[in-house]
């Protein structure tokens, strides 16, 4: 057995190991750390995938930001859930519902194991058209060029998955802050990560929006890079969340979205299609695009993290 | 056996896995940390469909790696969206003896 393969057996058991456990344990808290270990060795696993962009993006939302979601709210019903676990099914319906959950996972196993050859791929063609996009990274051309009506079309998508957490706020805090009001800690692990990790979080986020057109990264990385140090400092108490009323911050959520329709709509007259981009421009239209899509993501994801709101607004 | 096979069964069985969880699990948050156990093993195969198209000097196809990055991020917005629905409903039906005990949010978590 080859090192690397002995690695990617331990990792492979490693991930089954605490899925597993995470589905089995009894405490909520505890379901939710395994799941953030989940997500860091996930990522891992994407790394041997030869698939960096996407490890990046686990590590930082997987491990990071739903971490970051799931254990406030561990915090808030975890106990409640422990104490009154609901109807749990009995055993007869336990054991059947594994036996067809384990036949799903034979069925998958099986197309893993009898896969199509040769595999089918994409690679050939998103590699001869990237001079093109005058980019260096194929997933990030596969994002903001080939197929940029996703990507647009998912920057809606977070939007509207915020406002449906907000609709969930009642009627007297519409437009107030979310979550509740964390007193600011005067010392504690908590508020010195607070203090000493945004400087370099938010260098490395803006560094991996720059070099993701070329290496791995790119837009969606950064942005969640950049979202979790928000979430670190409003976590401890060193800035309050804003109220979701506030102009400023609507303009900051669709700015993303509205440069990027603004850009696919010149693309029209330019270039003959929506979102498409005359070649001399690409590589600049791209990062026009890229920058101010990163910074709502990072606003976006921050306050999907915050939840509705739930104080009024200050008078 | 080639590290796109293994990690291919690897994630074949946290589909299963999460599809238990979700099933058995009572508990609001406990189905959503299933939903997410599954999501990852569906992008994992997602992954292994890359690696094996590995081809004119990638690693893997972007294609199909572009497509989970999107996935990983739309699957966040679904769980924010089914927390804040899970924390709704809690408040909305809890019994007032148990409001007393909450456990105070303030200072972090």
């Amino acid at each position: 057995m080859t090192p690397d393969l002995a690695i990617d057996i331990g990792l492979a058991v490693l991930v089954l190991g605490v899925a597993a456990w995470t589905t089995v344990v009894r405490e909520s808290f505890a379901a939710v750390v395994g799941f953030v270990t989940y997500g860091l060795l996930l990522a891992l696993a994407w790394v041997r995938l030869h698939a960096v962009d996407v490890a990046l993006t686990e590590a930082a939302i997987g491990g990071g930001v739903t971490g970051a979601l799931l254990l406030a709210a561990a915090a808030r019903l975890g106990p409640a859930e422990d104490r009154t676990p609901g109807d749990r099914p009995g055993a007869a319906p336990r054991l059947l519902a594994a036996v067809l959950c384990a036949l799903v996972s034979a069925g998958l196993g099986a197309i893993v194991l009898l896969p199509p050859d040769p595999a089918p791929t994409l690679a050939p063609a998103a590699v001869a058209s990237l001079p093109k996009t005058g980019l260096g990274n194929p997933v990030t051309a596969v994002l903001l060029a080939y197929r940029a009506w996703d990507t647009f079309l998912e920057k809606a998508v977070l939007v509207l998955a915020l406002l449906g957490v907000w609709s969930l706020a009642p009627d007297a805090l519409w437009g107030g802050r979310p979550g509740p009001a964390y007193r600011a800690q005067r010392d504690g692990a908590l508020a010195l990560l607070a203090r000493v990790l945004p400087p370099a979080g938010i260098v490395m986020g803006v560094y991996m929006l720059w070099t993701g057109a070329d290496e791995p990264g790119g837009a969606f990385p950064a942005g969640t890079i950049l979202a979790a140090m928000w979430i670190l400092v409003m976590r401890a108490g060193l800035a309050d969340a804003p109220a979701v009323g506030r102009r400023s911050l609507r303009v900051a959520l669709v700015a993303g979205a509205v440069v990027f329709l603004a850009v696919g709509l010149s693309g029209l007259a330019t270039a003959g299609a929506f979102l498409a981009y005359p070649v001399r421009f690409a590589k600049p239209l791209i990062v026009l695009i890229e920058a101010p899509l990163t910074f709502s993501i990072a606003v976006t994801l921050g306050l999907l993290a915050a939840g509705p709101p739930e104080r009024g607004l200050p008078r | 056996m080639s590290a796109a096979t293994l990690f291919g069964l690897c994630g074949a069985g946290l589909v299963g896995l999460g599809l238990y969880g979700l099933v058995v699990s009572p508990a609001p948050l406990r189905k959503i940390l299933s939903f997410n156990l599954l999501g990852g093993g569906v992008f994992l195969l997602f992954g292994v469909v890359a690696r094996r198209g590995a081809a004119a000097g990638l690693g893997g196809d972007p294609v199909p790696q572009a497509l989970t990055i999107t996935g990983i991020v739309v699957a966040f917005s679904a769980t924010a969206l089914a927390v804040a629905l899970a924390l709704r409903l809690f408040d909305a039906t809890r019994r007032p003896d148990e409001r007393a005990d909450e456990p105070s949010a303030d200072g972090g978590s």
